[in-house]
């Protein structure tokens, strides 16, 4: 079966620096596919692109069958994109939004209705449609604007960070909706800041200054984790229940990170034998003096993307920005993530 | 004990609609206080009183030493507030930016720069000095936001999510400098709804419909009602409540919402 997007090579500069540095990536159809990474890595510059809100400078996309550069009107008919700043109207009503959508993709008459019924019943919205958009809580903004776009019945959503500022229990709505689609034979592409919800996914890419750091599923990114992971905690009694480790210390001997998770500190030992003498234990507690007790556990995905990204540190200056940024060459640095840009709406400046 | 925030049986009514029901809190000195709840449950309106940017219906607090009623001029000198909505001038350069801020703070212009040189060093933005600020990633922007909101050494900072949309690193990054300006003795109230980072707390409330439902360090909650984490514990905290109407529907009047926050950068 044809993929939902086929993606050769795929290359964009922004203001002078590489956004995307031909990026290659098979998308399965149907498929719930997330798109991870830390800020200004390229996912929006991606999305925009696939979403033909911009233009590659080089590089092939197939999308549904259609050539990207070439077919973009069919492509719009097939694709759903739901941008990363809230882009709905805040004066009108909850059915007053659907229908103006169902306008603008020339559905009229019953099947607008129908469509309309359908759409406020899958988002929970029923109830509220004569609602104004902008006195909706974050979580239902979010449904209202998912359900804006599917109302011409797309094949694949394109979706940015859909969830920021959204409560947990809204947020788990969101993706059982998102589930529950997948489930219909749509494809999505999402992007998210949340690990939690990159488990959630089929599939996942981690981009990294343009280009596909890793990708696979969950499962594939978590059994190829490379260090043996402790968690340490503090004593059960201790008056704070809390560890941190300052993010400019460096990991104890024969560790390759160390950082705060869940209110312990998650610890990647290396592997083999470089790790110097005594037990691990010994050694964390020597950096730590508060842990009480270490214990292996499996890797989260947060963890994995702490261990990628840590791994892509191009030597000690660049190891020393990742953990307090203030390194010489920041400015440089910035520059190239600033590019890949997080926002699609052109007002950066160049400094 | 020294308490920076502490309110009894604080309220706050729109018409017939309670929006915050007699809250009691009680915040330490240097103490990292998680104040969470789903959206529209009442946070930003228990901010907006503990700043001073809106009068209580009844009940009473203290923010600093200082009484939310009657000394709220003294109150926004001592605190910080850096609101969910983004709130820096994306055209002016990140000095452009802190000097702006620093003078609505009145501090001198030896002051400010010395403050600027610290914070340029404490928060890595030093080398970024001449950027314009709209072109930085948003993490760093987030952190050009921190040090507005800390530049005139508050004694309190709120900080009302902060870190929706920042990718995992820079979440850490982030985390460890409220870590160390609660070390330094600030005290920081910050609101979020990535469960996973609000465990890096010392202690959470938790509100639902205006009422605070359960407080206490992480561990001790987690304990308590059986969970193995905090965003479990919120989601089975939760579950127990009917799904109501959006409380935003009752929003506060909107005049104040353009008030100039001079506690800290305006929302």
């Amino acid at each position: 079966m044809e993929p939902a997007v086929a993606i050769t090579a795929l290359a964009k500069d922004h203001a002078g620096e590489r956004a995307l540095r031909g990026i290659s990536l098979d998308i399965p159809n149907p498929c719930l596919f997330g798109l991870i990474g830390a800020d200004g890595a390229g996912k929006s510059t991606l999305m925009n692109i696939l979403a033909t809100l911009a233009d590659a400078d080089s590089g092939q996309v197939r999308l549904l069958g259609h050539d990207l550069l070439k077919e973009f009107p069919a492509i719009r008919a097939d694709i759903g994109y739901m941008p990363q700043r809230f882009s709905l109207y805040q004066d009108l009503s909850v059915l007053e939004n659907l229908d103006f959508f169902a306008d603008i993709f020339g559905i009229t008459g019953e099947a607008k209705n129908e469509r309309m019924e359908h759409l406020l019943a899958f988002a929970g919205l029923t109830p509220f449609k004569g609602r104004r958009a902008g006195l909706l809580s974050g979580g239902m903004k979010q449904k209202l604007a998912l359900a804006c776009t599917l109302v011409h019945q797309p094949r694949l959503l394109l979706l940015d960070e859909p969830t920021v500022g959204v409560d947990p229990v809204a947020r788990r709505d969101f993706w059982d909706m998102l589930k529950s689609l997948r489930a219909q034979g749509i494809s999505l592409i999402v992007s998210t800041p949340y690990m939690d919800e990159a488990a959630l996914c089929d599939s996942l890419a981690l981009l990294h200054k343009g280009s596909v750091l890793a990708k696979g599923t969950p499962a594939e990114m978590l059994a190829s984790y490379p260090y043996r992971l402790y968690r340490v905690e503090a004593a059960a009694d201790a008056k704070v229940s809390t560890l941190n480790y300052p993010g400019d210390k460096a990991p104890p001997p024969g560790f390759a990170l160390i950082y705060p998770s869940g209110g312990a500190l998650h610890a990647a030992e290396l592997p083999g034998e470089t790790s110097g003498t005594g037990d691990p234990l010994q050694r964390l507690r020597a950096a730590v003096p508060e842990a009480v007790c270490a214990t292996v556990v499996p890797p989260s995905l947060e963890d994995c993307f702490f261990a990628l990204l840590s791994r892509q540190v191009d030597g000690p200056e660049d190891a020393a920005m990742m953990a307090k940024p203030n390194a010489k060459s920041r400015g440089k640095k910035a520059a190239e993530k600033s590019e890949a840009g997080r926002s699609a709406d052109g007002k950066k400046g160049k400094a | 004990m020294e308490y920076s925030i502490r309110t009894e049986q604080l309220t706050k009514r729109f018409g017939a609609f309670t929006a915050v029901d007699h809250i009691d809190v009680a915040v330490e000195k240097g103490e990292i206080f998680g104040f969470l709840g789903a959206n529209g449950a009442g946070k930003t309106t228990a901010i907006r009183m503990l700043c001073g940017l809106l009068n209580p219906t009844s009940g009473q607090g203290s923010v600093a030493g200082f009484d939310i009623l009657k000394e709220t001029a003294r109150i926004r000198t001592r605190i910080g507030y850096m609101s969910q909505k983004f709130s820096l001038y994306p055209d002016l350069s990140v000095e452009e930016n802190l000097r702006l801020y620093g003078g609505l703070y009145g501090l001198s212009r030896k002051d400010l720069d010395l403050r600027i040189r610290e914070m340029g060093d404490f928060l890595g933005l030093r080398d970024l000095l001449k950027r314009v600020t709209g072109s930085l990633p948003w993490g760093w922007q987030q952190r050009l936001s921190l040090a507005c909101a800390n530049l005139h050494s508050p004694e309190i900072l709120f900080l009302d999510e902060p870190t929706g949309s920042v990718d995992p690193v820079s979440r850490r990054n982030f985390w460890d400098l409220i870590h160390r300006l609660s070390a330094q003795g600030t005290t920081i109230f910050i609101t979020s709804h990535y469960m996973d980072e609000v465990e890096y707390c010392h202690r959470l409330s938790i509100m639902i419909d205006g009422r605070i439902a359960a407080m206490g360090s992480p561990r001790d909650l987690k304990r308590e009602h059986g969970c193995a984490s905090i965003h479990e514990m919120f989601l089975k905290l939760m579950e127990h409540k009917p799904l109501s109407e959006p409380k935003s529907l009752l929003k506060p009047n909107p005049s104040f919402e353009s008030k100039p926050a001079a506690g800290g950068t305006p929302s």
